[in-house]
């Protein structure tokens, strides 16, 4: 195999829980703020999406109607994506560009399900009356705002990226993926220019019943997520997390600038089954980086879930050199977007030069006063799947 | 022999390679395993014979109630089940059973040891309605609301066996664990052209030189009452319930929907090299691979067809083929009014005056759209028919659409020369794929 070229981060979009573009997210970010709701679904702690004007990338009514918020919020986070790349409009090369989202599952009529599940529960809802329920009371539409594919499909029909268009699913695991797919396809020639992230609401009951099921929902209070031990779990967050990828020689052809090169993505499936797995999956995942020295900086979606989040700690007690940060802490969990939104953090803090403070008051994350030029971004599942990259400033 | 359009590596980078590579430099990607499951049967054999036989396996739906419902039959897969029923669960299960067939011919690794990585098109995946309505029964008021009901599902993991079943990525998980395949198994859904993206990715590594083999998986088993109802809702499918088996109706002008159907399809794909290495019978060449989006609308296609002409120009290109050199299409043809059209169109726009030439099938006539897994299931009987040089029927075609003048192979398999195959599948979304498969090299 040749020499895989290199992939510099060209673009990135960033709308969370914290406001939207990079400038609002490092003010935050050194503020120390944190946009957590325990009220609107009480006991569960979520993170809102922050209040945002939806025309400035989706400039057509009805297409905004077309979407739930999840598609929302990603679609305006790729066109801010594009626009930091400077493609945004470029017909040529968006028809070319290729997509790889990382998606769940889209939102469903809660209404219409909780009268349902009364109905059912109260014994009246013979099984054929599902079907006319359904029937009378699902939005036609409702069926495009929850298919997985079409949050891809609508950043293709409001901003025109047309190449190819991909969607991973299975939780954070599909974005590491969704990096790493990208990174290979770049690096082999197979691929310019792409399109990468996912999007996430987090202010949505219907979706915390799947983490409910496994009680995996942090309740009550918010806290640092180092600070969870006695209350583990994971608040649900919001936001949309794009990159645009592409291969030095593309950038530098179009007189394009980089944030950051994207130097690895490595990913994994550890036997969660046995205890330490997941620490011993991190373990063999650390070398394959190229990390030189111990004394860097590491930016983990860790979610607070356990035994994952226990099991990432070891990990990381082997490496007590590292100025660590939580990005649960800040934005809480937002599943197929924490991965990119890691990536973002990283390629943004070697741009500016620096590294944004600690939030923690364990201890475990440390302040860094010299400007990174490597920053791990760090995916573990709150259930399955296990990731690394390695974002490095551009020599 | 291998084919004048298959190099060896030394012609390429000038090193001395004995590997086989295609006129791009590539490895070549053999197919060296085949499993399938639709509603026609288990199994290559049986589904072979009753395609060819022009038998149909759509029927009325007897899983659940059918009242209130406009459409009423599908080709769901009744000779498998799962307990407790879920889509999800029958999914996993029919891609399992395809698996294991797809491995068993590869004769590659050993059991539980997949030597490569796992690439699953598979629907999307949420808590069904059994699952939600015997939680509601648990929750201990009535005129309860989703807070009550939140606490319900966690209260004394009583239900922890559900977040396991309706993760995203459930499924992946559970056939990495069986089959032992490699790394991170990645679940993909791009719609009805999913089955043929899991392949395109499987297609990619290998040409990369990241594995020597890849296990390429798509599965659905999504009859059920609202997946039923929201394409309903959509006016996507077939209302003609009476008899079932004539809804699907490719090409013809009284065509009126597609037909929702399961089943599941698994690929073992190989470089040429290392199947050759290890003298694995190949079954055929994934020659091409092409995808195309098309950004006019969230269910249609661009009616110029543009991006589907685009996607099957890319994938010749892909191959390094001429349109001349395609000698069957496996469409996409789902019977429903605008994507035969536009299927059409864009085929006679790459393919010219070639265009009458060349035998159009849609198997979706007798199986039915088996939605994420028709790009792989559709896949493995293209690569059937490049075996038994014999092309299935496009059942139903009993009033041809005037406007849609396709040589289509109507009621009766016909026997034909065939050397190349595109298969292509167009979905909501605006996700185009295409394929090339071709005989085997050597």
């Amino acid at each position: 195999m040749a020499e895989p070229k290199e992939v510099w981060i060209t673009g990135i979009g960033l709308l969370s829980s914290l406001g939207e573009g990079l400038d609002a997210h490092w003010e935050a970010l050194g503020a120390k703020r944190v946009n957590a709701d325990e009220t609107r679904l009480a006991p569960y702690v979520i993170h809102p999406i922050a209040p945002v004007s939806f025309d400035a990338q989706i400039p057509k009514k009805g297409d905004q109607r077309q979407m739930e918020m999840w598609q929302r919020i990603g679609t305006y986070a790729a066109g801010l994506a594009l626009d930091s790349a400077g493609v945004k409009g470029n017909q040529e090369i968006l028809a070319r560009m290729d997509m790889i989202i990382a998606a769940g599952g889209g939102e469903r009529d809660l209404n219409v399900d909780v009268a349902i599940m009364n109905a059912d529960a109260q014994g009246k809802l013979p099984p054929a009356l599902l079907n006319e329920k359904l029937m009378n009371e699902l939005r036609p539409t409702l069926f495009l705002a929850q298919l997985s594919n079409l949050l891809a499909g609508n950043i293709a029909i409001v901003h025109g990226v047309c190449g190819t268009s991909r969607t991973f699913m299975g939780e954070e695991a599909s974005s590491i993926d969704a990096a790493r797919i990208a990174v290979a396809r770049i690096g082999a020639g197979q691929s310019d220019i792409a399109l990468v992230g996912a999007a996430h609401n987090g202010d949505r009951g219907d979706l915390l019943m799947l983490y409910a099921f496994g009680n995996f929902a942090l309740k009550d209070q918010h806290s640092a997520i180092w600070a969870r031990r006695n209350n583990p779990g994971f608040a649900i967050g919001s936001a949309g997390a794009f990159l645009v990828m592409e291969s030095r020689e593309h950038a530098e052809a179009r007189g394009a600038k980089p944030y950051a090169k994207l130097s690895k993505v490595v990913a994994d499936l550890a036997q969660r089954k046995q205890p330490g797995a997941v620490t011993r999956s991190l373990q063999a995942m650390w070398p394959k980086l190229g990390v030189s020295g111990d004394n860097g900086v590491l930016i983990t979606g860790a979610s607070g879930a356990e035994p994952a989040t226990a099991e990432e700690r070891a990990f990381l007690s082997e490496h007590p050199g590292l100025a660590v940060r939580a990005t649960g802490t800040t934005f809480g969990h937002t599943m197929e977007a924490q991965f990119p939104l890691g990536l973002a953090l990283a390629a943004l803090s070697i741009s500016r030069g620096a590294l944004y403070p600690a939030n923690d008051p364990t201890g475990l994350e440390v302040e860094k006063a010299e400007p990174p030029t490597q920053i791990v971004v760090l995916g573990v599942g709150h259930w399955q799947g296990e990731g690394m990259a390695l974002v490095e400033a551009v020599s | 022999m291998i084919p004048s359009r298959f190099k060896s590596g030394a012609d390429i980078d000038g090193e001395t390679m004995t590997a086989p590579r295609d006129k791009f430099g590539r490895p070549i990607v053999v197919v060296t395993g085949m499993g399938i499951v639709t509603s026609l049967g288990a199994g290559k054999a049986d589904n072979w014979k009753r395609l060819t036989a022009g038998e149909s396996g759509i029927r009325t739906v007897t899983r659940f109630p059918i009242d209130s419902l406009k459409t009423t039959m599908a080709g769901a897969v009744d000779f498998v089940t799962v307990e407790p029923f879920s889509s999800t669960s029958l999914s996993q299960r029919l891609a399992e059973m395809a698996t294991e067939e797809a491995l068993e011919q590869a004769g590659i690794g050993s059991k539980g040891d997949f030597p490569g990585p796992m690439f699953l098109a598979v629907a999307p995946i949420e808590t069904e309605w059994p699952q939600r309505l015997e939680v509601a029964r648990a929750v201990p008021k009535t005129d309860f609301n989703i807070i009550d009901y939140l606490a319900t599902c966690s209260e004394g993991g009583k239900f922890t066996h559900f977040h396991r079943r309706f993760t995203f990525g459930s499924v992946a998980l559970s056939l990495a664990e069986t089959f032992g395949t490699k790394g991170s198994p990645i679940s993909l859904s791009t719609a009805c052209a999913s089955g043929a993206t899991a392949i395109q990715l499987g297609v990619e590594a290998i040409r990369r030189g990241e594995t020597d083999a890849t296990l390429c998986i798509a599965t659905d088993g999504s009859v059920n009452p609202e997946a039923m109802i929201r394409f309903s809702l959509l006016s996507a499918l077939s209302t003609q319930n009476d008899p079932p088996q004539a809804a699907s109706k490719p090409f013809s002008k009284n065509r009126d929907g597609f037909v929702m159907a399961e089943g599941a399809g698994a690929l073992v794909l190989e470089s040429y090299e290392a199947a050759m290495a290890r003298g694995a019978r190949i079954l055929g060449v994934v020659a091409g691979c092409g995808e195309l989006t098309d950004s006019f609308h969230r269910t249609r296609s661009a009616p110029d067809g543009k991006p589907a002409i685009g996607c099957v120009r890319k994938t010749l290109a892909d191959a390094g083929m001429e349109p001349n050199q395609i000698d069957h299409i496996n469409a996409h043809g789902t019977s429903t009014p605008e994507n035969d059209k536009m299927e059409y169109l864009a085929t006679s726009a790459v393919f010219g005056e070639h265009t009458a030439k060349i035998p159009v099938s849609s198997n979706k006539s007798m199986v039915g759209h088996t939605i994420s897994a028709a790009g792989a299931v559709e896949a493995i009987f293209s690569l059937l028919t490049l075996e038994h040089q014999r092309i299935p029927p496009t059942i139903n075609y009993e009033v041809p659409d005037p406007a849609i003048p396709f040589d289509v192979v109507g009621n009766k398999a016909r026997d034909a020369k065939v050397t190349a195959v595109m298969s292509n599948s167009f979905g909501f979304g605006g996700q185009n794929a295409s394929l090339i498969l071709t005989r085997e090299p050597a």
